[in-house]
């Protein structure tokens, strides 16, 4: 009996410490997360000016913002730069991330010292890798333009005309992303046993058929992580858009992210209500993907 | 054959770096090329008219800029451990109440994306009127960071023999000490890898820098690079040199972390 309520004070103790340790995770996370998120939920309910946005009582107007955004010309646009920008991204990273991926873990010389060369563009600020692809496509001066003109080319207006510019953000997105996917493909390479593909070799299996019956379905776990992870960080690109176009030319770049931004803080009249209507729509997309990541992560940890 | 086959590989593998390198090549190159060789075509591939003023421009007008990323990326590796570690430890050995679901949070809270919450921020911090200041840009910072942090720290502790801390607990060492002297010395790993993501990512912070730190004194380097492209259009070689400088510590990272960088990614992204 004794030892029952020790144990139990025990047990008591070891709760207040525990939850002693996650103090500081606690009030950070809802000082600084869970009341940020707030007063971007309340700014979106609400039809702020720039005055009662320093000195408050704006009115409660329920859903007009999101009505209005909804409504918006810029909308419409938005929305398909985002699913584009995300679906052409992801899909290039992944196969170009894959192909390496398989092609380093053949373990020639030098092979660990180039795959972690390839993680310097994951590495770099984005401020750095953006304004870096800014002049390389620049009109005139670009280098890539010089490379065109080489080979017989008509120099393109990549930034400048609205026909090209989704297109070279999307270029210099996946070039940024390409090494976290050859990372995680190829952590998940290794963990493959070299006793089956020595097994496949015996089958008389080629080198291709090898990767189609093989390699790709005893990836699909990682390979589903990597594109779910993907999707979340990619939803969430902003910076080297609004470096390299601004959303420009005419919204011709334009997504979720730099709309909510322009809309914010990108001109002298701010419009918080609807920038953070923006931005919560984008929250719910976001969080949509994140979920569909986590459930895979628990259907493969209790398939593990 | 074999032998010859491994170095036609080795071959392929270094014309694919140079190609997926190539722009941070031609950033090195721009940032030493003369003013007037700047619209020249086609470009000097190689900067054999190599110039420095590039880099003196830095030196005039970026120093403080530098100085005060590294104050803000320091900071902000400082909060992340102190709020981090002590919350994987809880949730890998103390078994809190309610950690599941505290797990949880932080998986979601890594999806949200920075730039809205960078709007709710900029509402709080006028209120509070700690806009445009370093402390505020560090705890905005550290919302990156933290999350991750937490997941790398549990990761990592759960992994810590049972048996020492059970030795730890038998000298009557109580849960702090054990964390103090027994599970964070051997969790070095884990710190390193926290610390240095929490500094890359506040060192090359955009979207909180921009909303928060457009208007002060004390402003970073990231912020710096974009008030260079906005205002003078013409001077790439001063930018391209600030970006240079700008990549050290991504440089210095790959170069000294490289196994740290790799578990990091995966730790955060793939439970085994």
């Amino acid at each position: 009996m004794q030892a029952a309520t020790q144990a139990a004070a025990y047990r008591g103790g070891r709760q207040w410490a525990a939850w002693g340790f996650l103090l500081p995770l606690v009030a950070y996370l809802l000082l600084f997360y869970a009341y940020p998120l707030y007063r971007n939920l309340e700014l979106s309910l609400r039809d702020y000016t720039v005055r009662s946005f320093v000195q408050g009582g704006a009115p409660f107007t329920g859903l007009t913002n999101y009505r209005d955004i909804v409504d918006d010309p810029t909308f419409e646009p938005a929305l398909t730069h985002t699913v584009v920008f995300t679906v052409v991204s992801l899909g290039f990273q992944f196969a170009i991330g894959m192909a390496l991926a398989v092609f380093f873990h053949q373990h020639f010389r030098l092979s660990a010292t180039l795959r972690a060369l390839f993680l310097v563009p994951w590495l770099l600020p984005l401020i750095v890798s953006s304004s870096t692809w800014s002049w390389m496509l620049n009109s005139e001066a670009g280098v890539v333009n010089t490379v065109v003109r080489a080979l017989g080319g008509e120099p393109i207006h990549w930034l400048t005309s609205p026909g090209w510019s989704l297109a070279s953000v999307t270029i210099a997105n996946i070039w940024i992303g390409i090494p976290f996917n050859l990372v995680l493909l190829y952590s998940g390479l290794q963990n493959i046993s070299p006793q089956i593909y020595e097994a496949a070799a015996l089958d008389g299996a080629t080198g291709w058929q090898r990767f189609r019956r093989v390699t790709f379905p005893l990836l699909r776990p990682v390979s589903a992580i990597t594109l779910l992870l993907g999707l979340v960080y990619t939803l969430k690109v902003f910076d080297v858009i609004w470096i390299m176009t601004r959303g420009g030319p005419a919204d011709s770049s334009t997504t979720l992210a730099t709309w909510s931004y322009q809309l914010g803080f990108g001109s002298l009249l701010p419009q918080f209500g609807p920038g953070a209507a923006v931005g919560n729509l984008l929250i719910v997309a976001a969080l949509a993907a994140g979920l569909a990541y986590i459930r895979v992560q628990h259907w493969q940890a209790g398939r593990a | 054959m074999k032998r010859r086959a491994a170095w036609w590989k080795t071959g392929v593998g270094v014309v694919l770096t140079a190609v997926m390198l190539f722009p941070v090549y031609w950033m090195v190159n721009v940032s030493f090329t003369r003013e007037q060789d700047m619209r020249k075509s086609p470009p000097d591939w190689f900067p054999t008219h190599g110039t420095l003023e590039g880099y003196r421009a830095v030196l005039d007008q970026q120093l403080p800029y530098l100085g005060t990323s590294l104050l803000l990326a320091l900071g902000t590796a400082a909060l992340t451990l102190v709020v981090a570690a002590p919350a994987g430890y809880s949730l890998a050995r103390l078994r809190p109440f309610g950690g599941g679901a505290l797990s949880f949070l932080l998986l979601v809270a890594q999806m949200i994306p920075g730039i809205i919450m960078a709007m709710g921020f900029y509402a709080f911090y006028l209120n509070l009127g700690v806009l445009n200041t370093v402390a505020g840009l560090i705890v905005a910072d550290a919302t990156i960071a933290v999350p991750f942090g937490v997941i790398i720290f549990q990761a990592f502790m759960s992994a810590v023999p049972e048996e020492i801390t059970q030795a730890a607990t038998m000298d009557g060492a109580g849960p702090v000490r054990t964390f103090w002297s027994v599970v964070l010395p051997v969790s070095r790993n884990a710190t390193i890898t926290v610390a240095l993501f929490a500094f890359l990512w506040a060192w090359s912070d955009f979207v909180f820098a921009s909303t928060l730190d457009g208007g002060g004194q004390l402003r970073p380097i990231t912020l710096g690079i974009y008030q260079y492209i906005g205002h003078n259009n013409q001077q790439w070689n001063a930018i391209m040199a600030t970006a240079v400088v700008a990549s050290i510590p991504a440089a210095v990272l790959l170069v000294v972390a490289q196994r740290y960088i790799a578990a990091g990614v995966t730790t955060g992204a793939v439970r085994d």
